[in-house]
């Protein structure tokens, strides 16, 4: 007997297979190339393209991160370039892009440009001479375009492998400004201030902050931002190098004040974790829920960084006056401005001349500013219209990564050696916020920094 | 995403796919040719050799020689770039993080083939010759159907916590609160959480046990069923006298089978905590350490413990298998 006739179990079979052979391909797909009309040499359309010159048949593949919505707009922004240029762009993006980059470059199957979100990642492999070092016009653009503490993050014994792409600013507070001018809140300019808000805000009876770290196999990665931003503040742009290349130790008691000063935030029952329950909770709770609770009046401040405002409930008006907008996480004074980033680097695992005119392309203006027209984008590209954001906190990045006066470090965490930036510190503070005490927390940490 | 699947854009594969299967096939007749021609008291060797030739070269790329290289890999640093003599093997039984991964795959190994075998035995003979048999077997077995990463996040809402004042979305906190309790976060506390994992594991596996070990229930000769029975056993006594000695190879197989699969243990772990708050095992710690922390030595050095781990349970299982034929 059976359950299905004949020609609909033909049918569930070849859907079956069609699912198999979609799901092989991953989220691969790819970019047209010129289709056919190329009579009109080069059009008004095709103008700001010529410099990169003709590529007619070649093929470049990216691998990334970034996949989904981001991933088509990316093709959906590149494609004009793709199209006059000649060239197909096959473009693949992975949620294992760690793990898989390693073995197809061990596999000898590297793709010929990858995006990497970890300046530490990218070290590993210039360091093993995987990577070919960026051409002379990448590193002008790039000189030109990016400030130096950029740059710097690509450079490798004095090499220069990429350019930064998109970027991330970390420093905010989340919160309602509605409800803020609703109870007579003010922003904080200060840590002090951040903390007397947090408590008048506790008093109402209402917990002052929310936060979520579950990631999936990267849980407690929010965490560690918390972290890093509180030693860029505390102990200086300086100690904050010093402590991401291991010369500060994991557990000096330095790094144990700033730990115990975010846990004075993260671990204090009375703060935290407004909508969800008691402290532990964050470590259960989705970081891309963490600051949801702020839309129900449950909780009022919820520190993330500028592409959270992609996470909020459909419908919550991101603004300044609006539903939810975000404030910079304030330091011990107010005129100092650390800023903890991140971003992605376009690093080539192949010199040929194609490949190094998409990177030269993507290290340009004109992307930046056609992804940025498409939908919520920041670039620390010091070219792009910031005319073009599409939302007050793109906005709001961008001039904070602009503005000179800005001191930017990069998220520590992705700039350490996997084992630990990746490993160690997130479980490390997953166990911490769990209700492990700091100092054996730190040292449990400083302990798994690989020797060599 | 879309389902095209071009056949003309993937032409080329195709072509080389079609070469490779007729290269196959030409291959494989000059062999067998070729074996033809030879002389007779040379043929039985030969045949063997041809026969036997490419498993064993298959052997060797995919086994043997990954083998040791994994086992080299085990004695250098993180980039295998120096020797570290054994530095890894020494870390995976001091550090305490290390100790955690062991201490939680010896529970897996300890609890996960006793449960299921325990659940599928008493489960076969409880539904055995009853009127819903086959309607039982069908439910209990329906698991296996789904993968560990599907069955993972199954269980992951089913564990899921939600604070006491909204609205529950996993089941078992659902009930925990239908009862008067307040909802608790299963995954968090050490070390019962592995226990929490292990219930995925064992409810997608009992299924296996109750089949297995009820097919070979039926085998046992009526005879020995119906002399006991006219001696007078209980039921009791019927169970393990007669039918635990007369299944002993079933059980064994089932036992091992889930020995092995539970060393293994990847998927579970993996998609319900990814190994945080202490719940990681060997085989996701190798995957962790090899290819997310790029520390290859100590990767390979936790690859090579399990292999050794798997090897006692392998050996034994094909003795057991060698009696039984010789038993025969």
């Amino acid at each position: 007997m059976s359950l299905l006739s004949r020609p609909a179990r033909i049918t569930a079979v070849a859907a079956g297979l069609a699912l198999i052979a979609a799901g092989c391909g991953s989220s691969e797909t790819t970019t047209p190339p010129a289709a056919g009309g190329s009579s009109a040499a080069v059009s008004a359309e095709c103008q700001p393209f010529a410099e990169y010159g003709s590529f007619a048949g070649k093929t470049v593949s990216i691998y990334s991160p970034i996949r989904d919505t981001e991933a088509d707009l990316f093709q959906e922004a590149w494609a004009p370039f793709a199209k006059c240029t000649g060239m197909k762009i096959t473009y693949e993006g992975t949620g294992e892009f760690e793990a898989q980059i390693q073995v197809r470059s061990d596999a000898g199957n590297p793709p010929d440009i990858a995006f990497f979100p970890q300046p530490g990642l990218l070290e590993r492999f210039a360091k093993a001479g995987k990577l070919k070092p960026a051409s002379a016009k990448v590193k002008e653009l790039t000189d030109t375009n990016w400030s130096a503490d950029w740059a710097k993050y690509a450079t490798v014994d004095n090499v220069f492998y990429g350019a930064p792409l998109g970027a991330s600013v970390k420093s905010f507070v989340w919160y309602s400004p509605k409800m803020f001018a609703e109870k007579g809140w003010k922003i904080p300019t200060t840590w002090d201030e951040l903390m007397t808000l947090s408590d008048t805000i506790a008093a109402t009876g209402i917990k002052p902050w929310c936060a979520g770290i579950e990631s999936g196999d990267a849980t407690g990665w929010p965490a560690t931002d918390w972290i890093e931003d509180i030693i860029l503040r505390d102990l200086g742009p300086e100690e904050y190098d010093n402590w991401v290349a291991h010369k500060l130790a994991f557990n000096d008691p330095k790094v144990v004040a700033a730990v115990d000063k975010v846990g004075a935030i993260l671990k204090n029952d009375k703060y935290v974790n407004g909508g969800y329950g008691p402290v532990k909770s964050i470590s259960s709770t989705a970081f891309q829920e963490g600051g949801v609770p702020i839309t129900e009046g449950k909780c009022a401040l919820h520190r993330q960084a500028s592409f959270y405002a992609n996470f909020w409930p459909e419908g919550t008006v991101v603004g300044e006056n609006d539903d939810v907008y975000a404030f910079y996480l304030p330091g011990n004074d107010t005129t100092k401005k650390p800023v903890l980033g991140a971003g992605e680097f376009v690093a080539a695992f192949a010199d040929r001349p194609e490949v190094q005119a998409v990177q030269a392309y993507l290290a340009g203006t004109e992307f930046p500013n056609a992804r940025m027209k498409l939908a919520t984008y920041v670039s620390a590209n010091k070219g792009v219209d910031l005319a073009n954001a599409q939302n007050p906190i793109d906005k709001l990045s961008m001039e904070i990564l602009q503005d000179p006066a800005t001191i930017f470090r990069f998220d520590g965490s992705d700039l350490m050696p996997a084992a630990v930036g990746a490993g160690t510190f997130w479980k490390g503070m997953t166990d911490w916020i769990n209700g492990k005490d700091t100092k054996s927390t730190l040292d449990f940490i400083d302990a798994s920094w690989p020797k060599s | 995403m879309d389902l095209n699947f071009d056949f003309a854009a993937e032409q080329p594969k195709l072509v080389q796919l079609l070469i490779g299967v007729v290269a196959f096939f030409a291959f494989i007749g000059l062999m067998l040719l070729l074996l033809d021609r030879a002389p007779m008291r040379q043929r039985a060797r030969l045949h063997a050799l041809i026969l036997l030739g490419p498993a064993l070269i298959l052997l060797g790329i995919g086994l043997i020689i990954p083998g040791i290289r994994t086992t080299l890999l085990s004695f250098m640093n993180g980039d295998s770039s120096t020797w570290v003599g054994f530095e890894n093997y020494s870390w995976m039984f001091t550090q305490p993080e290390a100790l955690t991964v062991l201490r939680n795959t010896l529970i897996w190994v300890l609890v996960v083939p006793l449960l299921v075998t325990a659940i599928g035995l008493v489960y076969a003979v409880v539904v055995d010759n009853t009127r819903f048999e086959s309607l039982a077997k069908s439910l209990v077995f329906l698991p296996m159907a789904i993968s560990f990463v599907g069955a993972g996040i199954i269980w992951r809402f089913v564990y899921a916590y939600r604070p006491e004042e909204a609205d529950q979305i996993g089941l078992l906190n659902q009930i925990v609160v239908f009862f008067g309790g307040t909802p608790q976060q299963w995954l968090l506390e050490p070390p019962v959480n592995t226990l929490f994992l292990i219930v995925v594991m064992v409810w997608i596996q009992a299924g296996f046990a109750t089949v297995v070990l009820s097919a070979a229930i039926k085998g046992i000769p009526s005879e020995i069923v119906e002399a006991a029975r006219l001696d007078g056993a209980s039921p009791i006594q019927m169970f393990f006298r007669v039918t635990i000695p007369a299944i002993r190879p079933a059980v064994i197989v089932v036992v091992v089978t889930q020995c092995i699969g539970t060393l293994k243990l990847f998927d579970i772990v993996r998609t319900m905590t990814g190994g945080q708050f202490d719940t990681s095992v060997i085989a996701n710690e190798m995957y962790n350490q090899s290819f997310r922390y790029g520390e290859t030595g100590k990767g390979s050095a936790l690859a090579v413990f399990l292999f050794v781990l798997v090897i006692p349970i392998v050996i034994y299982q094909i003795r057991n298998l060698r009696q039984q034929r010789e038993a025969r």
